[in-house]
């Protein structure tokens, strides 16, 4: 297995996804060695992972991840003389995965998304192993509908067309590589993530005092999380907010994560006059993110192109009603949840109210979105991922 | 025919906002106690820098300047921001000023205690700050102030009328060209609609030689010696009667390095004005007294001495800026209902100007003084700290409403 990234030195849900997976997967007697591109303590019991290279996470963070494709070129300015800038770490990683595989026993190569895609060809190359390409993001979502970095396109596609099989994480991701990338309908499988939330670690005192001050007061907290960035949809979350402000002083706004639009968004809040209302949180995580999750009233996630949002799980896991955008993967497997279009924040602003003014509305559709939540383990798609990677062996036999 | 140079320097310090996360707003109440080592946010540091740089040498020459020459006065202000700062750190440095004082040659300027402009906010909040300043100059240099100033100059028709029914004798802001027009700021004048205040004019292009250009390289008339600065004062404007020269007291030492030569230029510039007759220095009051007023001076908007606007854009120029100076204000009520001093004090802390000065994004294509100025990485960030300090407050009021109740 192939990954830039896993918790917890993730940097977005990719990591999460993948960590899930292959605990899905491990359960069901499947061995993994998963390579990453850094020397890193992870505690994972169920597989082995294997460094690529000695490097630190923090050098290969210094670089970027897979949302970062915008730093990606072959003309890249490295900025210190003495680091790696992600096209090169890019290509050290393939090179050395290709090696580490000449000499490893295995069937299967899976990789995750583009940066690791170079990987898994040139392994494939070496040994004649089939490979699956794994899409949880493409340059088309993270450009929120535009064409993203031509580079990065470029190995996409390239991936693509040379895996044996494709798994997405939902079948809006499967239409993307369909439209956009034009890949063979029959080569690709729709493999949904799941969420499973670590046992409660003591957590009667919530970080977040100043909200829970509010809540007693009667206040009401909106929450998301995740990356600051266009594919997010944050300014129509913020468009909503104003006019739910308007109407409903008492809702408090918390959106957390780090991204490029953090002071854009700051500004925005400004110019609607809602600075008291919004809370700018960075980027957090440990027992900072669970209780950012856990202070929530309702979570909206109102994604441009969001291939799964996996988040929304975590917070329906965590207690609260979710609002998330027709235009995620998610939303095909879920139905006790608002689903609105990104673009509509009428209809958001309208949702957000009743949620925060319903109590019971709130709870009903919590309790039943939590049913579905834990009826949807990995069950189903560790069989897919399973009957797939027979029927490659198989193949190539 | 007599002619006076009227020097103002004015001292402050903010005190500054840690770097405060909204996981902070809830559980601490101390807003202003960065004790890390060498960063702009940690008050102690920036005060014990800015006296060694700037208060200290600067009041060592002034103290010989006055012991030296009889004639040679000036005109000061200090803030109630500043001298706690000096109380709880620097009592050496507040003593220093205290001996200017003590000549009997140097006036204070009343004004706000917290810096702030509340003014435009909250008359009652201002009046308060106005009567606490007044108190702890007494307090610590033992003087009543005659003149007013409001923060960093700001003025308008209002606060003229207000400064006048307060019975000061003089106030002073900007000489702003559109404001004086064909008149020069080298006279003094009367605000509109008052009856005794007199009103004194910055001339901003002889103090800005001094204040901004001294050290500037690029400038013609670099190196700027004490002889012909002096010659400029002589020959400006004929037959002026005062030469207004304002500028921030850390302009000596701290905006203009110690090694450019400021504190040479300024331990020579009262000799060398003295030299001819009819020159002498008048503090505000005195000046006010001395001369008569040539003109009324209508002031219907308000003017500042910032930038190169001389409006409050540099405070509350966006929306970020409105929003946060309306979160604190709107507690106003609130805040005076309930009985805790320190979360009074606290609150009185976050109205200075500087908060929302930092605030500013003008500074992403105007210059870098107020880059220069500001502890924080961006605007952005000066902005959040402060928010969630405002956030804090919010609970602390609550919690103290509670155990009121």
């Amino acid at each position: 297995m192939l990954g830039w990234e896993l918790p917890p030195h993730h940097a977005g849900g990719m990591g999460v996804a993948c960590y899930q997976m292959c605990k899905g997967l491990a359960n069901a007697g499947v061995d993994i060695e998963f390579i990453v591109p850094y020397t890193a303590e992870h505690n994972i019991p169920f597989m082995k992972v294997t460094p690529a290279h000695p490097q630190t996470v923090e050098e290969v963070k210094f670089a970027g991840g897979v949302y970062d494709s915008k730093y990606f070129s072959k003309h890249n300015v490295t900025l210190h003389k003495n680091k790696l800038d992600l096209r090169k770490q890019h290509d050290l990683y393939a090179h050395n995965v290709a090696k580490l595989a000449e000499n490893a026993e295995f069937d299967v190569i899976h990789a995750h998304d583009w940066l690791t895609f170079k990987a898994g060809v040139m392994a494939k190359l070496v040994t004649g192993k089939p490979l699956i390409a794994h899409v949880h993001a493409t340059q088309f979502d993270q450009s929120a509908g535009g064409h993203g970095n031509p580079e990065a396109r470029e190995i996409e596609y390239a991936g693509l067309s040379m895996a044996d099989q494709i798994f997405t994480v939902s079948d809006y991701t499967k239409k993307v590589l369909i439209r956009e990338y034009g890949i063979a309908e029959d080569k690709i499988h729709v493999v949904h993530n799941s969420m499973e939330i670590d046992a409660e670690i003591d957590e009667s005192h919530n970080l977040h005092q100043y909200l829970q001050v509010m809540k007693s007061n009667g206040y009401k907290v909106v929450v998301n999380i995740g990356r600051k960035t266009i594919q997010k949809g944050l300014t129509h979350l913020l468009d909503a907010a104003s006019m739910v402000v308007a109407k409903n002083p008492k809702i408090l706004f918390v959106i957390a994560g780090g991204g490029e639009q953090e002071d854009e968004l700051t500004a925005l809040a400004a110019s609607y006059g809602i600075s008291k209302n919004f809370l700018n949180v960075g980027w957090v995580n440990g027992k900072h993110l669970r209780d950012t999750f856990k202070i929530a009233d309702v979570f909206v996630m109102p994604s441009v192109s969001e291939p799964f949002g996996l988040v929304a799980l975590e917070a329906i896991g965590y207690g609260a009603p979710v609002i998330i955008s027709k235009q995620s993967g998610v939303a095909e497997v879920l139905s006790n949840c608002f689903k609105v279009d990104f673009w509509d924040s009428h209809q958001m602003t309208d949702m957000i109210l009743s949620l925060c003014e319903n109590e019971g509305l709130a709870k009903t559709m919590w309790q039943n979105s939590y049913n579905e939540y834990t009826s949807q383990s990995w069950q189903k798609s560790v069989d897919t991922m399973h009957s797939r990677y027979h029927h490659v062996t198989g193949a190539c036999v | 025919m007599s002619k006076s140079v009227v020097l103002y320097l004015h001292a402050h310090q903010p005190w500054r906002v840690k770097p405060y996360s909204v996981f902070q707003a809830g559980t601490d109440p101390f807003y202003f106690n960065d004790e890390t080592i060498n960063v702009e946010t940690n008050n102690r540091f920036i005060i014990d820098k800015v006296s060694e740089k700037s208060y200290l040498p600067t009041n060592a020459a002034l103290k010989d300047m006055l012991l030296q020459h009889p004639e040679f006065k000036l005109s000061l202000s200090i803030t109630g921001t500043l001298i706690e700062q000096l109380e709880e750190w620097r009592p050496d440095v507040l003593q220093s000023f205290k001996e200017l004082v003590a000549t009997g040659k140097v006036e204070i300027i009343a004004e706000t205690y917290y810096h702030s402009l509340a003014f435009f906010y909250s008359r009652a909040e201002f009046v308060k700050q106005v009567a606490m300043h007044a108190q702890k100059i007494r307090e610590v240099f033992g003087v009543t102030s005659t003149a007013f100033r409001n923060t960093e100059l700001s003025y308008n028709n209002d606060l003229a009328y207000w400064a006048d029914e307060a019975g000061y004798k003089a106030i002073i802001t900007e000489g702003w060209d559109p404001i004086l027009g064909w008149r020069s700021p080298n006279y003094v004048y009367q605000p509109s609609y008052t009856s005794n205040i007199k009103l004194l004019m910055k001339n901003y292009k002889l103090s800005d030689d001094v204040a901004f250009r001294f050290s500037d390289r690029n400038w013609s008339e670099w190196p700027l010696t004490t002889e012909k600065y002096c010659h400029w004062l002589s020959e400006t404007d004929g037959g002026g009667d005062v030469i207004n020269l304002f500028m921030d007291y850390e302009t000596f030492g701290e905006h203009q390095w110690e090694d450019t030569g400021i504190f040479d230029f300024l331990r020579k510039f009262p000799e060398e004005w003295l030299k001819t007759e009819g020159h002498d220095f008048k503090t505000i009051t005195e000046a006010a007294e001395s001369y008569r007023s040539k003109d009324f001076v209508d002031v219907p908007y308000t003017i500042t001495w910032a930038d190169t606007e001389r409006d409050l854009t540099a405070w509350l120029g966006n929306d970020m800026q409105v929003d946060a100076i309306s979160a604190i204000y709107e507690m106003e009520q609130t805040i005076t209902e309930q009985t805790d001093p320190h979360i009074l004090a606290d609150w009185r802390k976050l109205q200075t100007s500087d908060h929302f000065y930092y605030m500013c994004t003008k500074w992403f294509n105007d210059g870098d003084v107020h880059a220069y100025f500001s502890p924080y990485d961006s605007p952005y960030k000066a902005f959040m700290y402060f928010m969630n300090t405002y956030r804090d407050m919010t609970v602390r009021v609550i919690n103290s409403g509670n155990n009121d109740g």
